[in-house]
């Protein structure tokens, strides 16, 4: 843009009416020059993006009001309903006890990983020897596949021959047994299958927002320590009137990335559960691949889809708006 | 060394213990070529310590039909995904970020709203569209769509806008092309971010499992985190084979990620620039 203005306003200013015609020509044939090389650029993403997202979001609000099927049957034309699906869908108890299961991963996860993200983040602050092979370490989860992830804790957790009750066992010299306590039978039990997916989860999401945490931290200017310093704060204060603060954005965006993943939880419970026993670790996801490809109901997967697309943009202008009163107030 | 300091290197060498002791154990025990033995040591101190040295467990997922063939495959789709994206993604960003056109605005306000749609949402119908498009079980399902990326070409384009503009336009007085300009001086310049992207895609594709479970049927085109449920709720595979097919998939991985840990967390810690 700054390269056009220059080439223009190298004219003379008072040449005559021919010189300003072709000028005008010129600018023209600029412009169009312009556009061209600004859509050629842009073009292979628009088109890639407008047929594999644009069109199948489009498709998918349309779609969760007919009875579109995978398969389409000949003698029976897809149909417009309405709202039937998405009263199907809430009609459903599975689903109904996968958007239990989400809140309770979000309830549980969302502060206990937070809380965690922020404990290892200060610890990988310090000045200490070994930070970066700490920071490595506790970062490396986050490299490794979820898929093979869950595989590794359904070893882990497995009540006859897994390590965590052997710990367990061991720790507390022989007194936590699964013969004590149902829910160490994990993924056979209904909340120690909850507990296993969500210990898993946490297991390998940490590092990721300790990372985040870690550049909020570096983010917070010195001065604000060192005047704390002069009158006189302790720690303790130091952490509860300047670190926590000087983190309120950090932290929204924490929170909130981390419900926006938790209600896409599908991976580690396909693996390691499947959404059972009797549901307990059912998810939204789950149904929507249950009903949309296992089932063929393009119509109610596409309701799930629009739902779940719903969840998110109400949980980003929650974060918007959190946001924004923040910079009010400063 | 005080006792505060004592403490806090303790406390973190136990969570360093928590975070590395499914690798380690997955390592030790894909080593063990009896698999009863596995299944008393893993309970164990042995399931940490070697006391196996084998590649029995290797040769045989490697002898089986399909493992060799995922790893192919994951390997190939990723390459191809990660290699399109970065030119479709930056090229888009470069046009939205130094060049002047009309419907500029436009374009850069969708594709920053496009952020927030979540895949899941849209896989159903996306479903629905590649199999009348006859492209179930192929390579290309599982790259096209994901080649362009609405995030990708937001963390390219806050890149891109940060570069100065003078050399461009010295560019230009002599001559450049825009295309010239692009490879020779935005590409150039901007390393940090595509090696940022890179990973993020790759680590995306790498690990990509809803999808493929959707797409691919047979053995031909499927990635390895669906030969890897295959094979692990399998009855009849060896626990053995199981670990070895894991630390397959998570070695390389691991072993890039050590090599570049300084890209792969920045480039973590710039998806958080999002907020």
């Amino acid at each position: 843009m700054t390269a056009t203005a220059t080439a223009v306003g190298q004219h003379p200013a008072d040449d005559g009416a021919e010189h300003r015609a072709e000028r005008r020509a010129d600018r023209r044939a600029r412009k169009r020059r312009a556009l061209l090389e600004g859509w050629g650029f842009a073009a292979p993403a628009i088109l890639l993006l407008s047929v594999f997202l644009v069109a199948p979001f489009v498709l998918a609000v349309y779609a969760s009001f007919t009875d579109q099927r995978l398969v389409p049957n000949p003698n029976l034309p897809t149909q417009w309903v309405g709202f039937r699906n998405y009263s199907r869908m809430f009609a459903d108890e599975s689903f109904r006890a996968g958007l239990i299961f989400n809140a309770i991963f979000v309830i549980v996860v969302v502060p206990l990983q937070t809380a965690f993200a922020l404990g290892l983040a200060i610890l990988v602050n310090q000045k200490i020897r070994f930070r970066n092979g700490f920071r490595t370490i506790y970062f490396a989860p986050v490299a490794v596949t979820m898929v093979v992830v869950a595989v590794m804790w359904s070893f882990f957790f497995n009540p006859g021959s897994g390590l965590v009750n052997a710990v367990l066992d061991a720790v507390s010299f022989g007194y936590l047994t699964p013969e004590r306590f149902g829910f160490l039978n994990w993924v056979l039990d209904r909340n120690g299958a909850r507990a296993a997916i969500i210990i898993m989860s946490i297991w390998q999401g940490v590092g990721f927002q300790m990372v985040i945490y870690l550049a909020g931290l570096q983010a917070i200017p010195d001065s604000l320590y060192e005047a704390a310093e002069i009158d006189g704060a302790t720690n303790t204060q130091k952490f509860r009137y300047v670190t926590i603060p000087q983190l309120r954005n950090t932290t929204i965006f924490v929170v909130l990335s981390t419900t926006i993943l938790a209600f896409a939880l599908f991976d580690q419970v396909e693996i390691m559960t499947q959404g059972g026993p009797q549901d307990a670790t059912q998810t939204m996801i789950l149904r929507l691949i249950s009903f949309g490809f296992r089932q063929g109901q393009v119509g109610l997967g596409s309701a799930l889809g629009v739902f779940y697309f719903l969840l998110v943009v109400v949980i980003a202008f929650a974060q918007r708006r959190l946001l924004r009163e923040e910079r009010a107030v400063a | 060394m005080s006792t505060r300091r004592l403490l806090t290197y303790a406390g973190m060498i136990a969570l360093s213990v928590f975070f590395v002791f499914p690798v380690v154990a997955m390592v030790v025990l894909s080593l063990q070529p009896n698999e009863t033995q596995i299944l008393a040591d893993q309970r164990t101190i042995w399931a940490f310590i070697p006391r196996a040295l084998s590649l029995e467990n290797y040769q045989d997922i490697f002898g089986r039909e399909g493992v060799s063939r995922a790893l192919f495959n994951s390997v190939l789709i990723t390459v191809l995904t990660v290699g399109l994206g970065l030119i479709v993604n930056s090229m888009c960003a470069y046009s939205l970020a130094r060049l002047n056109w009309r419907g500029r605005s436009v374009i850069l306000g969708a594709v920053v709203a496009l952020m927030i749609v979540p895949f899941q949402s849209v896989s159903v119908p996306l479903l629905l569209i590649v199999n009348r498009l006859g492209w179930l079980d192929t390579y290309h399902v599982q790259i096209i769509p994901f080649v362009a990326n609405p995030f990708f070409i937001f963390l390219f384009y806050q890149s891109f806008i940060g570069l100065p503009g003078e050399i461009e336009e010295a560019a230009l007085i002599d001559g450049a092309n825009r295309w010239t300009i692009y490879r020779r001086i935005v590409v150039p310049l901007s390393r940090p971010a595509f090696a940022t992207v890179g990973i993020l895609q790759a680590l995306f594709v790498w690990g990509s499992f809803f999808w493929p479970l959707m797409v691919t049927r047979g053995p031909e085109v499927r990635p390895l985190p669906v030969a890897m449920q295959v094979l692990f709720v399998d009855p009849q595979v060896p626990f053995g084979d199981v670990f070895a097919f894991a630390a397959v998939m998570t070695i390389p991985v691991l072993a890039l990620y050590l090599i570049f840990q300084k890209w792969f967390v920045q480039s973590v810690a710039s998806s958080g620039l999002k907020g």
